[in-house]
């Protein structure tokens, strides 16, 4: 983005338009704002938002989401990129996420990793051509107990077996291809 | 009665979740009309550092102690800050998520009680992303306690206003490093800073600041309620109170219980465990997440305090085993771990960014039968430079070390085993896993 936008204002002063998040985007973020000491330091809330709302966070939402945070979007990059769950890429509907840490490798993660692989005909980093799962490693996801773990959305699975997981993909006969 | 085991009375074992009616019947946020009414901030911190806590997170530091630093009088004008870390992340451990799950209320009360003590008038909890039942819980455990009056302005007519927010991570374990966690909070990359200064003389937005782990603040709950010398009573040995001990790997009953600090290792692992899997031997465990160092069988009668468990080579942690099994090789989990452990540098200080993956690549050689004699003496230079406490700006490092120095030391066999092919590699590959055999 090369032209800077003039922030558009209400009678109140308060910023109210955008040329690329919307409104409903705005006033979560202005939420956040309003107990920041300035607007840079709701920048990672500000992109779960936008990500939130759109899936991912494309160049062109976190340049919107920069000017409207007085940031560059070098900056703004180099802090969605840092954050393993900001997506700056596009994802499927959902994010399967198979925990790779140490008990859930024990408990063999390995063979979980090739069976998913298989059945969505993706590997991992890869998304389905029918944009259902991108299938995605997590770190430790805090339930080794239930060893293997993993999350779909927003949802955590325990104690996996291939079957199970045919079960939560809604694999059927590996249709997901 | 007063349980022995408060951290976890209000729990059972389908793990409900405790809303604000059935906390308060069971004497819930008493302490926080005590402190409010009839104790000081520094009477307070008497209580807590006569109680003997030492922080739940992984260090161990004392938490009267580290509450002492923070500066209570001509404290320039500002907010001071009280943060629970909640963003539970080390691999192995999952004690911080029951209790959010379970008892949000316990927290919060805790939370309440310790920004009194250190008149912290903003609170967060920093909680990783993952947890969104917990996350959700304990909003609506917030808003319960605002329409009460136990968070906002002139908490029961005291005068004390304290405001608490949910704040829920994008992400990253180093977050889980206080001055990362700190950084993050401010909407920046979460690279760790150097200490000093301290965040209780300068953190979040460069003012007093304390960060604590859940179950430390969870357990203020019931020290300010019941007192020190009762707190006291609860431990086996040198260490006071209880805590949530967990085991992960091939056991038959894996989980998380509360039990006296000072339990043993044994009695942790056998009879709550209830031990080693049919077919299954212990080889090796890192009590307390993946950070720490291997122990053996020859440790497993010592008991589960810090110092104890500092003194035979290792730290307590966050009191969550990792089993390591005779099927299972241990070059290869070494490996696991150190790839974690690179994959989640910040990458601010060159021994950790660059070093840790050279370290997985030279284990990567060894477990697939490329690896040279030269590769141990190249890992144990790696160990003795990376490891190296003040090297670089945070414990990530030095704690990913943890686990190779020993492996080295209880396992070297294994290693130059690999190495000189008398075994061969992926020996453990076709072993049977719980996957493949349905057994879940």
């Amino acid at each position: 983005m090369t032209q800077s936008i003039e922030p558009e204002t209400n009678q109140q002063g308060q910023r109210t338009v955008n040329p690329v998040l919307s409104a409903a985007e705005l006033a979560e973020i202005d939420h956040e704002i309003s107990h920041a000491p300035y607007r840079s330091a709701v920048a990672i809330d500000a992109l779960k938002i936008v990500q939130k709302h759109r899936g991912w966070v494309s160049d062109e939402s976190l340049s919107g989401l920069a000017d409207y945070l007085d940031m560059s979007n070098a900056e703004l990059d180099g802090i969605a990129t840092f954050y393993s769950l900001i997506y700056r890429k596009p994802v499927g509907e959902k994010v399967v996420s198979l925990c790779d840490s140490v008990s859930c490798w024990i408990k063999g993660y390995a063979k979980l990793e090739k069976h998913i692989s298989k059945q969505l005909g993706v590997g991992l980093g890869g998304t389905t051509s029918d944009k259902r799962y991108t299938f995605l490693p997590a770190p430790c996801l805090g339930a080794c107990d239930r060893a293997p773990v993993m999350m779909v959305g927003e949802e955590t699975h325990l104690d996996l077996n291939e079957d199970k997981i045919d079960q939560i993909l809604d694999i059927k006969g590996g249709d997901t291809k | 009665m007063t349980s022995k085991l408060p951290l976890t009375e209000n729990i059972n074992a389908s793990r409900d979740a405790v809303g604000l009616e059935a906390y308060e019947a069971n004497r819930g946020y008493q302490a926080v009309r005590k402190a409010l009414n009839e104790m000081s901030p520094a009477d307070c911190l008497k209580v807590v550092q006569d109680s003997g806590l030492r922080g739940r997170g992984g260090a161990g530091f004392p938490t009267g102690m580290k509450w002492s630093f923070v500066p209570m009088e001509n404290v320039s004008e500002g907010h001071k800050y009280l943060i629970c870390n909640a963003d539970e992340m080390e691999p192995g451990t999952f004690k911080d998520r029951l209790l959010m799950e379970c008892d949000p209320h316990q927290l919060i009360e805790g939370m309440i009680l310790s920004a009194w003590t250190i008149q912290a008038d903003v609170a967060y909890i920093f909680i990783r992303h993952e947890y969104h039942l917990a996350t959700k819980l304990l909003q609506e455990a917030i808003d319960a306690c605002y329409e009460k009056g136990y968070l906002g302005k002139n908490i029961l007519g005291s005068g004390f206003n304290l405001d608490l927010y949910v704040h829920s991570s994008a992400g990253r374990y180093i977050c889980g490093e206080e001055t990362a966690l700190i950084s993050s909070l401010e909407g920046k990359r979460a690279n760790p800073r150097a200490k000093p200064p301290f965040p209780q003389i300068s953190g979040l937005w460069g003012r007093p600041t304390i960060v604590n782990n859940v179950e430390t603040l969870c357990n203020i709950t019931h020290i300010i309620r019941n007192g020190a010398d009762w707190y006291k009573t609860l431990g086996l040995g040198q260490d006071h109170g209880t805590k949530l001990f967990g085991v992960s790997g091939r056991v038959k009953n894996p989980g998380c219980w509360e039990l006296p600090m000072g339990t043993t290792i044994r009695e942790l692992i056998e009879k709550h465990a209830g031990g080693m899997e049919d077919g299954y031997k212990l080889r090796g465990f890192l009590p307390g997440g993946a950070s720490t160092d291997f122990l053996v069988e020859e440790h497993l009668d010592l008991a589960m305090d810090y110092d104890v468990i500092g003194k035979a080579g290792s730290r307590l942690g966050t009191g969550t085993m990792i089993i390591l099994d005779d099927k299972t090789c241990p070059v290869g989990m070494t490996k696991n771990l150190i790839e974690f452990f690179a994959q989640e540098s910040c990458g601010f200080c060159t021994p950790c960014r660059d070093g840790l993956p050279w370290t997985a690549q030279v284990l990567d050689d060894i477990e697939n039968g490329r690896g040279i004699p030269a590769d141990l003496n190249t890992l144990r230079n790696q160990v003795s430079f990376i490891g190296a406490i003040g090297n670089t700006h945070c414990a990530l490092a030095p704690g990913a070390m943890e686990p190779l120095a020993s492996a080295l030391k209880y396992f070297g066999d294994d290693f130059e085993a690999l190495i000189s092919g008398k075994t061969s590699p992926n020996k453990f590959d076709d072993m049977p896993t719980a996957a493949s055999e349905g057994v879940n």
